[in-house]
């Protein structure tokens, strides 16, 4: 019984971060009508740069600033770059161009800092508390927990209730329409992207210091964990992404807690495969937004 | 018409040309000559190696190399071996099999070396032993624990080198019993040869119900949470490791978050100090590594070896940073040393791989070497090390294992001549 | 090349073109050293896999970033296979290799492999068809970052981390003189390719790839002229994965082992942009793209040795110099050559002869 209520809350805790990530892919998907394959090796180039700010000036929330600016500058640099350039209508491309930037990200930074895992220090005690004896949720799990709800919740807002988020609705749903009613259509691109960027970044700088250390290959698994909330709680919703997150995160830490670290992966595959072949398009997706 | 017929005539004429150029750089050599010693010139001797220098193993590997080609260095200043210099072609594989064979090939057709070196990794280098075997090259000092190099009647000319995994976990399963008598022991294991050999070896010590608990790991799931509580829960007080570094990090930093604290005992593999403290901090490093406990056949600490490598790094490994994996490197360089002068003036790779079956090779461990015509290990076993204030060196205990028994021995370190170049 | 034998058309002149390209391969290692006839044989099995990616993503529009677990299953269906047979030989594993090649168990290795790929392929076009294609693309992303989990879960048959030996097979006594050992693997797996891509090209010309196409092109009128949408994505996915298989089963021949490895992520991805390079869709450029993606890494290479760089620095480029230009170049060609190397080239020689470029895709 202590070891599920353990496994459970870890669950909760690395839940939270697919979710968060998984919102970054929601993002960008509404936004733009892509799945951004280069997500996760973007989001490990701005944690890097945190490294590196963290590392100079000896403050980790420098470091956090500095992803998130980082992030939302290379939303920009691939938006306008490389992504505007991809012939629309045909998703194929921008799958295609997007692994091609994974590859030259990952490589990028193979060449610049070696192959390495560098230990990150997490600004909280990474010690859990204790509730009756039993090992909960550590402070730095706190806040994450706290961090990945605030987030969500301010992008909710966002979206819901702001001109700005109307604007980026409209420009994604609705494009033709929406520039003749005045919208900078391409500047919601651009916007989406950011936003999408940056939040993947704080996801990723949130989850390096619970494992090995900071390397090229970081964000791997994370990307396909987040992949597979997305598909779960549906590519359109980001209340699916928070839901989706703390299920998946639940079950993979089960799945590790009782039949081990080694079925993780097939675990992970098997939900996948399962979700899409009976939901395709996510257990909370609207129905309308699968045709899209 | 003839406008497309000349343009076919030059494609044609291009391809002709091509093909011939490609074959012309690669004409295959006559048989005879090359067969004897290639890679012996008159003032050479040329050796390869296949190493991850990229890829999710380099992080614990890629020093190696660049250590052993430092020694290389030293030696062929001092005047090489038998008048001939050494050189290290190193290769890498990014721990990929797939890449090892294309490397390896490269190494014995293209880059025609006498020997392949510590060729490093168990899935790796496994898919290259039969290659080697059919092409007669020596397969010297594989750097890997697996028990498989040492199978003399299946490939005559390869030899292990690293004191293979069970010979660890019993060494390690043994001390437990004698220093730490009455707790209960667990196993945390790689989820392949090296966790399950391990496993062999602590239960030829404690016996097959020795252990409380057994728990394994996959290098591609990066969080250790689920088995180290399971082990807690187990009540487990004394923890054997067949880990890489990454991993022993991982789990004794895991252990403190849950605020338990056993006894680590690890494999020289995931048991080199400086590293942990890398990978743990500065801060923590140290207290959460007090009285962690490993294995080692080489030397270490202050020793006259140990000093001899610092300053052969600084002075021709551009001063890079000294660890366990330095001082292996080294070892295995001088090792090879020790052989080709053995090999004799006019070294042939039968010579070589008689020089190393004669037994007659000492080497720089603290175990003596096992090598004879039948009887490819080169450490049978090891001593125990304690880390303590900072400090990771021998206890002193020293173990000794083969295939049924463990046994408590003296160490007998070789001390150190001739400046670290062996004489013929 | 219309101009040769113009008499002989559509299906028996596709099996000539089919035998006299493996006769030119066959041609071409008699010219080349043992490591270069290595190389090739890599070359090959890499096409057959290619190949088969460049048809499924070009024709039916379905992009699997997962074909090394494709090769992979032929890979290890090979290895079983094969030494199943080898076992219930007189004396037991590994005494026949000493009379050459056993034609009976590579065989049995090539059908194990055949049967194993297309197995995995039948489940993946089957989940395909119901996917749109970000989904399929992520689906065969996490079977590939899965695939050593699989092996490891499965440890007892599939042998973890550490793989399956195959056994060795030698040139046959017949041809000991004349042939090399690198030689006669480079042989069979040109064979292999042969029978491949003979294979892709009839289905691409067939009934069934034309109702690839109108699927490709626009799935909801191809559904109203009555193809069967989903049954033809699958059949695209199975025969791209058997060419797959017949891929890795070459390789494990070529190498005698197969581990996870081999087949990572990393290669799922090198496979799309030999795909890619070449032009989706085209045989020849597959070709093209295999070589590219085995023959520039050892360019790379070569260079940066030649160069003589600091040994940490040389360290750090080897093998991620090699991933940074296919990504580049995966990028460039996406953007400026949509057609790969076979579309810029199928432009060049209609805009030489004036005439509307025949798709002939």
């Amino acid at each position: 019984m202590d070891r599920l209520v353990f496994l459970l809350a870890t669950g909760v805790a690395r839940g939270a971060v697919f979710a968060l990530f998984a919102l970054s892919l929601v993002i960008v998907w509404r936004a733009a009508r892509v799945v951004n394959f280069a997500q996760g090796a973007m989001a490990v180039v701005a944690v890097f740069v945190a490294f590196g700010v963290t590392a100079a000036t000896g403050s980790y929330w420098l470091g956090l600033g500095s992803a998130l600016l980082t992030g939302a500058v290379l939303g920009v640099v691939v938006e306008r770059g490389v992504m505007n350039h991809v012939p629309a209508g045909n998703p194929l491309p921008g799958m295609i161009v997007a692994i091609g930037l994974v590859m030259v990200l990952q490589s990028g930074l193979g060449m610049l800092f070696g192959p390495q895992h560098r230990p990150m220090a997490a600004p909280f005690d990474e010690r859990p508390f204790q509730v009756g004896g039993v090992p909960v949720l550590s402070p730095y799990d706190v806040f994450v927990l706290v961090v990945a709800v605030v987030v969500m919740g301010v992008l909710a807002l966002l979206f819901t209730r702001t001109s700005l988020g109307l604007q980026l609705r409209a420009s994604a749903f609705a494009p033709e329409v929406s520039r003749l009613l005045g919208v900078r259509v391409p500047r919601m691109l651009t916007i989406g992207w950011v936003l999408s960027s940056a939040v993947a970044a704080l996801a990723a700088l949130l989850l390096v210091p619970t494992e090995l250390g900071l390397n090229a290959h970081s964000a791997d698994m994370l990307f396909v964990h987040a992949f597979t909330v997305a598909v779960v709680g549906g590519l359109d919703s980001p209340v699916g992404a928070l839901l989706g997150g703390l299920v998946v995160g639940v079950l993979m830490t089960l799945v590790t807690g009782y039949l081990g670290a080694t079925v993780a992966p097939v675990a992970v595959l098997v939900l996948l495969a399962t979700v899409l072949l009976v939901r395709p398009a996510g257990i909370f997706a609207a129905i309308e937004a699968r045709q899209a | 018409m003839s406008h497309h017929r000349t343009s076919r005539c030059v494609a044609a004429a291009a391809t002709a040309l091509a093909v011939a150029a490609l074959a012309a750089c690669s004409v295959p050599e006559p048989e005879a000559e090359a067969a004897a010693a290639p890679g012996v010139t008159d003032t050479t001797v040329t050796v390869g190696t296949h190493q991850p220098l990229t890829g999710p193993a380099a992080a614990g590997y890629s020093s190696i190399s660049a250590a052993t080609k430092a020694y290389f260095d030293y030696v062929n200043d001092k005047g090489g071996i038998n008048g001939r210099t050494i050189e290290y072609v190193v290769k890498d594989d990014g721990y990929n099999p797939a890449t090892t064979q294309t490397v390896v090939r490269e190494l014995v057709q293209e880059d025609e070396v006498f020997a392949v070196l510590n060729g490093l990794g168990t899935p790796t280098h496994s898919s290259v032993l039969d290659f080697l075997h059919q092409n007669e090259v020596p397969d010297l000092f594989v750097a890997s624990g697996s028990t498989g190099w040492n199978e003399p009647e299946t490939y005559p000319n390869t030899f292990a080198f690293n004191a293979d995994y069970v010979t660890e976990g019993a060494a390690l399963g043994q001390y437990a019993a004698d220093e730490l008598t009455g707790k209960a022991a667990c196993v945390l294991g790689q989820d392949d040869d090296f966790g399950t050999e391990f496993l062999e070896g602590v239960e030829l010590a404690l016996g097959a119900d020795g252990l409380t608990d057994v728990q394994t790991y996959s290098v591609s799931n990066q969080d250790v949470t689920a088995q180290i509580g399971a082990m807690k829960a187990a009540g487990c007080e004394v923890v054997m490791l067949a880990t890489v570094n990454g991993f022993t990090a991982l789990a004794i930093g895991t252990a403190a978050q849950l605020g338990w604290f056993p006894r680590w005992l690890s494999s020289s593999s995931g048991g080199d100090y400086p590293t942990l403290v890398g990978f743990l901090g500065e801060e923590n490093g140290p207290k959460l590594l007090q009285g962690f406990v490993s294995t080692n056949y080489l030397p270490m600490a202050d020793d006259e070896w140990v000093e001899l490598f610092r300053q052969i790094n600084d002075d021709h490994n551009g001063g890079a940073p000294f660890d366990g994996n330095t001082i292996y490197g080294m070892s295995v360089g001088y090792l090879f040393a020790e052989a080709l002068a053995m090999a004799g003036e006019d070294p042939t790779r039968e010579s070589l791989v008689e020089a190393i079956e004669s037994g007659k090779l000492v080497g720089n461990g603290v175990v003596p070497l096992a090598f004879g015509p039948d009887d490819h290990a080169a450490f049978r076993g090891v001593g125990i090390t304690m880390v303590n204030e900072g400090v990771q060196d021998f206890v002193g205990t020293t173990y000794s294992v083969d295939a049924e028994t463990v046994e408590a021995v003296e160490p007998q370190p070789v001390p150190l001549e001739n400046e670290g170049v062996p004489a013929p | 090349m219309n101009r040769v034998l113009p008499q002989v058309t559509g299906t028996p002149r596709i099996l000539l073109g089919g035998l006299a390209l493996a006769f030119l391969g066959i041609a071409v290692t008699f010219v080349l050293d043992p490591y270069r006839n290595y190389q090739l044989a890599i070359v090959a099995a890499y096409f057959c896999a290619t190949a088969g990616l460049s048809v499924l993503v070009g024709l039916t529009g379905q992009l699997s970033l997962g074909h090394a677990a494709l090769m992979a299953a032929g890979g290890y269906g090979y290895a079983l296979a094969a030494s199943l047979v080898d076992g219930m030989a007189d004396g037991g594993p590994g005494t026949s290799g000493d009379e050459g090649t056993s034609v009976v168990r590579v065989l049995a290795g090539l059908a194990g492999a055949v049967v194993v790929s297309g197995v995995l392929g039948l489940l993946l076009g089957l989940a395909g068809a119901r996917l749109r294609g970000p989904y399929l693309a992520g689906l065969t992303l996490a079977l590939v970052i899965a695939l050593p989990a699989v092996t490891a879960v499965l440890r007892g048959v599939l042998g973890g981390d550490q793989g399956l030996r195959a056994p060795y097979e030698d040139v046959p006594p017949a041809l000991e003189r004349l042939v090399a050992l690198e030689q006669w693997h480079a042989w069979i797996a040109i064979l292999a390719a042969s029978v491949a891509a003979t294979g892709l090209v009839l289905l691409r010309r067939s009934r069934a790839g034309l109702q690839m196409r109108a699927v490709h092109g626009d799935e909801t009128a191809a559904r109203l002229s009555g193809v069967p949408a989903g049954r033809v994505k699958v059949v695209a996915f199975v025969a791209s994965a058997v060419s797959a298989g017949l891929g890795g089963a070459v390789l494990c021949l070529v190498t005698q082992s197969v581990s996870p490895g081999a087949y990572s992520l990393a290669f799922s991805l090198l496979l799309v942009v030999a795909a890619v390079v070449g032009g989706l869709g085209s045989l020849g450029g597959a070709a093209v793209g295999s070589a590219v993606v085995v023959l520039l890494p050892w360019l790379i290479e070569s260079v940066t040795t030649a160069l003589d760089l600091p040994a940490d620095l040389q360290q750090r480029l080897s093998g991620n110099l090699a991933v940074l230009v296919f990504g580049a170049l995966l990028v460039v060609v996406t953007l400026a050559w949509p057609g790969g190397a076979a579309g810029a080239l199928a432009a060049r020689r209609a805009a030489r002869s004036q005439q509307p470029p025949l798709t002939e895709r």
